[in-house]
């Protein structure tokens, strides 16, 4: 195995996945075998706290601390099952890092999906998988199958006593379904529209049952932690947070693609591996960490790329799938797509979100077409300040959708009124329409 | 027209495997537009009542995602991206020459029913940008040009 890759050493170039005895052959199941005969769920649970694993769908919540609330057997209020979902409804702009970790080792998502509901007490495991991703659905769904018939699904797993059984929901489009709360409401059978916390999840989930809710990328971990140590995962980083990334690099690149580094590896070093900026060649800014990331620029190249350091650097880490922009492409036109995107996706329950995102949305348009006037700088400043700051809208779809827009007003005001001032985009008037 | 017998028992096995009938109302509506490419009122009843669940309640789940097609698609479905990573890759250029190509916008169906074409979030493909997934696979295609779109369309068979 390659060993400063884990999560995606062993994917093959043509994403096929693996058999069961084909994975088996290149140490897979080991971890399981190592968990659920050596180890105590609480032992899994504490070896994944010790390596310091955040999660990786974009909050960077760690993933033990939330596994803690789960109840343990006899604590559980009432009879039921606990569940243990995987979310893989990967929507953000600019996030692709999901998609190889579902199609080419989705052996490695159910090895570490049947340690974390080891460790969570859980006896369901759920993935919902985006409908866009029909490969992914039917590789994850075969390796399921095959886990199955060699034991490692089902009843007493190896001996253990412990039982578990997995499948796969497939969605069928809306971003909003990647909400936690959301997704569980769609597995009941409803329309995808986020819950009111508390209860949270771990208390009250899947149908009233204890429920966690963890990203493909973090479920994939897992195994890795328990056959190698808490130790090693944690110095895989360059920080603090335990583990590589799978980082992804898009937009203005040559070589745009999923690049697995140590967490922390600096902007600048991905795009290099991306192979440089394309287009002009030089970097205007970048999103760290997809369309729900604010900008950053070239004084950003150096920040190591982790959740602590995004954050402090005025950004947010998300998905760790960056966007580039080189000196040709216009930040407000990126917003505006971004903007556009959101507002489609708003599911619809809050007022600021549903009626407030088309409005900028629209306004955004105008402004690139060059029709804009300076008072819509107020209104989009003053929607920003009302939306912005988490908690003001049942969920953080609105937040994050506010995240490029407030910092692309306060890096690029500038831009913004000279749109309006000059009645077009002027990096469009220097550089011609979508130069890349 | 009602549900073949298969697709009644995939149903059936959907619901008592999966988390019971309203777990398995989406994946019921998936299967019957895997079958016919999209959902009629008929199939839609007639899944509602083998679940048990109201026909109102099953117009909700299904009027809710954007993958589940409630009137005729085309023969060839186009679902291309216009997330901002395409975008950045000339993907207004691919999608307007998609449009001038087929005469059609977003959401529409070519008159002689062969194409539908659709505008859909980053489909995961942004290594290949602009991208679009085609069919009934959901095959990822890109990086398009405007060049390129016609061997596009002619695989985008559902
Ligand atoms: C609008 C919205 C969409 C989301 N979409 C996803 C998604 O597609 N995948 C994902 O893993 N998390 C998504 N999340 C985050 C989840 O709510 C949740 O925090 C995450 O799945 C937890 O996993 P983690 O702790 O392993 O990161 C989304 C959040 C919001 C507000
Ligand atoms: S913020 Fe938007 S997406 Fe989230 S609950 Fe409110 S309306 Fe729905
Ligand atoms: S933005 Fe088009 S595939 Fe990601």
């Amino acid at each position: 195995m390659n060993e400063h890759k884990p999560l995606t050493g062993r994917a093959r170039p043509d994403r096929s996945p693996h058999t069961l005895e084909e994975w088996r052959k290149l140490g897979g199941y080991a971890a399981v075998e190592r968990g659920l005969k050596a180890l105590s769920p609480e032992q899994v649970l504490d070896m994944v706290d010790d390596a310091n694993l955040n999660g990786r769908g974009g909050a960077g919540f760690p993933a033990a601390k939330k596994w803690r609330f789960m109840p343990k057997p006899g604590q559980s209020p009432g009879d039921g099952p606990s569940y243990f979902i995987v979310n893989g409804d990967e929507m953000e702009p600019g996030a692709f890092k999901d998609r190889i970790l579902l199609e080419a080792v989705p052996h490695q998502l159910i090895e570490g999906a049947i340690l974390a509901a080891y460790a969570t007490h859980s006896s369901e495991i759920i993935v919902l998988i985006r409908d866009a991703y029909r490969d992914a659905i039917a590789n994850v769904t075969r390796a399921i199958a095959e886990a199955e018939a060699a034991g490692y699904l089902g009843r007493n797993v190896l001996g253990s006593g412990f039982d578990v059984k997995m499948w796969v929901h497939p969605s069928a489009g809306r971003y909003i379904v990647g909400e936690e709360t959301a997704l569980i409401e769609a597995l009941e059978g409803k329309r995808a529209v986020p819950r009111k916390r508390p209860p949270f999840p771990a208390q009250s989930g899947l149908w009233g049952r204890p429920t966690t809710v963890n990203n493909v990328e973090t479920v994939s971990c897992v195994s890795h932690i328990v056959a190698n140590g808490a130790q090693w995962f944690r110095a895989l980083s360059r920080t603090e947070e335990g583990g590589t990334k799978v980082f992804g690099v898009s937009g203005r690149v040559n070589r745009p693609g999923i690049i697995e580094a140590p967490m922390g590896t600096p902007a600048g070093e991905l795009i290099e591996q991306a192979g440089g900026v394309s287009g002009t060649g030089v970097l205007r800014c970048f999103q760290p960490g997809g369309g729900a990331s604010g900008f950053l620029e070239p004084d950003a190249l150096d920040v190591p790329l982790d959740f602590g350091n995004v954050a402090k650097a005025g950004s947010m880490f998300g998905t760790g799938t960056m966007i580039v922009l080189d000196q040709s492409a216009c930040p407000l036109a990126v917003i505006a797509r971004h903007m556009a995107f959101y507002a489609r996706e708003s599911c619809g329950w809050c007022t600021p979100c549903r009626d407030g995102l088309p409005w900028v949305a629209q306004i955004m348009m105008r402004l690139e077409r060059g029709e804009g006037r300076m008072e819509d700088l107020d209104v989009l400043r003053e929607t920003v300040a009302i939306a912005g700051p988490r908690g003001r809208t049942f969920c953080d779809l609105m937040g994050g959708a506010m995240a490029p827009l407030g910092s692309g007003l306060a890096r690029f005001g500038d831009l913004f009124e000279a749109h309006v001032r000059e009645g077009c985009c002027p990096i469009a008037r220097e550089y011609g329409r979508s130069a890349a | 027209m009602t549900l073949s017998a298969d697709l009644r028992s995939e149903i059936t096995h959907a619901m008592d495997h999966h988390g019971g009938p309203r777990a398995a109302m989406l994946e019921s509506l998936r299967m019957i537009q895997q079958a016919h490419g999209w959902v009629c009122d008929a199939h839609l009843e007639e899944a509602a009542a083998l679940l048990g669940v109201t026909t109102a309640e099953m117009e909700d789940i299904a009027t809710f995602y954007s993958l589940i097609f409630r009137q005729p698609v085309g023969e060839r479905l186009i679902l291309l991206c216009d997330g901002a990573s395409c975008y950045l890759n000339g993907g207004e250029d691919v999608r307007d020459a998609v449009m001038a190509r087929l005469g059609i916008g977003f959401g529409q169906t070519t008159p002689d029913g062969k194409y539908t074409l659709i505008n859909i979030c980053c489909v995961g493909g942004c290594d290949h940008a602009p991208a679009a997934v085609i069919g009934r696979d959901r095959k990822l295609v890109g990086p398009l040009t405007p060049e390129t779109i016609d061997e596009i369309l002619g695989e985008a068979a559902l």
